[in-house]
């Protein structure tokens, strides 16, 4: 069984450089990014920039996409990016959703428990100003009445070479 | 109208004047009774039909005739028919006797009906809201009767969400949500733990609810599918089939084969990238974290393989009225008996990590248990039922094109964490399978994947087995060609009460191995 793993592991090498084995795309232009996105985390958040999700009434698909982020493939941690349990422990908070009534409360102390300095970034069609929803008699039509967002990723979902690449220029 | 021989048996042993009988689609009956037989009726149909209730919606037509509508659906597996029965409700009244005294599953529909129309079912003894939580919606707002204005902003709310609670020394209660520390949707989950074990688990759900049913009215069909993408991004294309199925039958189209084989390959496709993905979380919500890792791979080689092939990575904007937009040509089938090796070798690998591992195997064997009988009065569907061995898969009930294809129902027996995963695994290889042989087939087609509609008034229910349960979906198109009513049921409607009877008697560490075995729907329950 170990055995295997290791031929599997050996088979497979780093999935980040080598993947021509299990079918999957490569994207170079990520590594480049990612350098850069690195150096300017380095520079302004001392190397590491952590993001607290919130998930107020998305359909699941930008979930998907933010952990992709974090599969070995994209590996979005070794630029210093990491996806964290505690808004206590973030820089940014990252929503999702047109905002439902039952999740404006909780959006708003979520932004409340984060530390200074701290920005609001949001993510996919319906977060931007309630998308699809936007008629809705239930939902609040984005999140920039109950916290100022600084940045929007458009998608639906984004990819996640969407998201780093949005992320740079942002930072940058 | 004669009955079908199975209606006249069961109608034989008890006296129910049915009103009126419809048959207006090939696999649905409509039985109108008046008040008094309903709950008879539907007692007499849930035992016979061994079928749990699978919807159970209440529709506005006040305008035309001065009253609700409710339907009650069965489903007959073997005859592969919805049965449906109706009643009428006067708005006066706004009451009916409540079924959920007799069928425990029609108990979550009841409440819905009670919270969105204002209807209330006699006798059910909880009446608590669902998605139009306490905290944020005043009372007496209901938001799909056709003449509803939502509250202004000002209302004030002073009611709160009764909880149920279990006291008693040494009883510790747990509360979690609705913001967890994962990157996912919002629940809020209140264990009451004596010492180590769950003694009882409240789930409250509804945090996603946007409303979902009253944004479709006044839409059009073609503009409908794209908002059914958006109802579970994971089940995207699962969904939206559902629909166009509905649409599809209320309009009589005929599908051209070569659609109805690229539909199911999709399917498969959706299915086995969330298969993989669950196989991973269930190894990483136990710290197992090298497999957790490899599977997240073969969901992302799968998501690209969707990209590659029709340019969407959770499959959207595939399907339409009458086939699909997109039809993939020899190359692209190339790319996908490329890709499928490759997945089916990673997918084998994965396989042997997980069953070989005896500290893993140890976690998951026997914890949470979802019985059968118990699976049956909630009327849980799907990958969970058929883990717990009811081997219900509309694939074999819908028929279709289904019936050209061979593969197997997989069923287990135990009921637990174990026996789900087993299901998925062997699942995913089933799925490989009907993927080759929808290409098998696809080049002896005609070219042709859509079929214009002649839209009609109408309505009609559509059911896909998506890769968590069976999707339902039911539509009524008016003579404007515009949706009047559209109710839908995602599995886990039902499922996630499965979650609160299967972690009874487990440590609270295992629970998020129980949930991620089950692996649920927020956006999907709440709509």
């Amino acid at each position: 069984m170990s055995f295997n793993i290791l031929k599997n592991s050996i088979r497979k090498g780093r999935v980040t450089v080598s993947l021509d084995t299990s079918g999957l795309a490569r994207f170079p232009e990520i590594e480049k990014m990612g350098q850069e996105l690195q150096r300017f985390i380095h520079a302004k958040f001392g190397r590491s920039f952590h993001i607290r999700e919130v998930d107020t009434g998305s359909c699941g698909a930008c979930e998907s996409e933010i952990i992709a982020c974090s599969n070995p493939l994209y590996d979005i941690q070794r630029f210093g990016i990491d996806f964290v349990a505690s808004p206590r422990h973030a820089d940014a908070l990252l929503v999702t959703g047109p905002v439902s009534k039952n999740m404006s409360l909780a959006l708003k102390k979520t932004y409340e428990a984060m530390p200074e300095p701290k920005f609001v970034i949001t993510m996919g069609e319906c977060a931007s100003m309630g998308g699809l929803f936007r008629d809705s008699y239930y939902t609040c039509r984005g999140a920039q009445d109950i916290a100022p967002v600084t940045l929007h990723i458009p998608g639906c979902p984004p990819s996640p070479t969407d998201i780093i690449k949005a992320l740079l220029v942002f930072l940058k | 109208m004669e009955y079908p021989k199975f209606l006249r048996e069961i109608l034989s042993t008890e006296k129910i004047n049915i009103v009126e009988f419809e048959q207006l689609q090939a696999d649905e009956l409509y039985l109108t009774v008046g008040s008094g037989d309903f709950a008879a009726l539907c007692h007499l149909l849930h035992k016979r039909l061994n079928s749990p209730v699978m919807m159970f919606f209440a529709e506005d037509k006040r305008t035309e005739f001065d009253k609700f509508v409710l339907y009650c659906v069965f489903l007959n597996e073997q005859k592969r028919l919805w049965v449906v029965v109706r009643q009428d409700v006067s708005p006066v009244e706004s009451a009916f006797a409540s079924l959920a005294k007799n069928i425990y599953s029609a108990s979550l529909f009841e409440r819905e009906i009670k919270e969105m129309f204002g209807l209330e079912p006699k006798g059910n003894p909880d009446l608590r809201r669902l998605r139009l939580h306490d905290e944020v919606w005043p009372e007496g707002f209901y938001p799909l009767r056709k003449d509803f204005h939502p509250p202004q902003e000002d209302t004030i709310i002073n009611l709160k969400y009764r909880f149920k609670r279990v006291e008693g020394e040494g009883i510790l209660e747990i509360q979690v949500g609705p913001v967890h520390a994962g990157v996912i949707g919002p629940g809020h989950f209140r264990f009451s733990a004596a010492g180590e074990p769950i003694i009882n688990l409240e789930i409250r759900l509804g945090w996603t609810h946007r409303g979902i049913e009253k944004i479709l009215e006044g839409k059009s069909v073609h503009e409908a599918v794209g908002m059914l993408e958006c109802i579970s991004g994971d089940t995207a294309f699962g969904y939206s089939l559902a629909f166009c199925q509905c649409a599809e039958n209320i309009f009589h189209v005929n599908v051209p084969v070569r659609a109805q084989l690229l539909r199911v390959l999709f399917l498969e496709l959706e299915r086995m990238y969330n298969h993989a993905n669950d196989m991973g979380g269930i190894a990483l919500d136990v710290g197992f974290s090298f497999p957790a890792q490899f599977a997240s791979l073969i969901k992302e080689a799968i998501l690209q393989l969707n990209e590659g092939l029709l340019g969407s990575r959770y499959l959207k904007g595939i399907n339409a009225i009458g086939g699909v937009e997109k039809d993939i040509d020899e190359t692209k089938q190339k790319l996908i008996l490329h890709a499928l090796p490759a997945i089916q070798k990673d997918f084998l690998a994965l396989e042997e990590m997980l069953f070989s591992n005896v500290s893993f195997m140890d976690r998951v064997d026997a914890s949470g248990i979802l019985l059968t009988k118990t699976a049956r009065d909630l009327g849980i569907t799907g990958l969970a039922a058929r883990a717990s061995g009811i081997g219900l898969d509309m694939r074999k009930v819908s028929g279709g094109i289904y019936d050209s294809l061979s593969f197997k129902v997989i069923k287990e027996y135990t009921g637990d964490v174990a026996a789900r995963l087993k299901v998925r695994c062997k699942e995913l290889k089933e799925s490989v399978n009907i993927i080759k042989q929808c290409l098998e087939r696809i080049n002896t087609c005609e070219p042709q994947i859509r079929q214009s509609a002649q839209e009609k008034e109408g309505f009609a229910i559509g059911c896909v087995e998506a890769w968590r349960g069976p999707v339902r979906v039911w539509i009524r198109i008016n003579a404007q060609g515009k949706i009047e009513r559209c109710k839908i049921v995602d599995p886990s409607f039902q499922n996630w009460e499965g979650i609160s009877f299967a972690v009874l008697g487990n440590i609270i560490p295992d629970f998020p191995l129980c949930n991620k075995s089950f692996d649920l729907s927020y956006s999907g329950n709440d709509l």
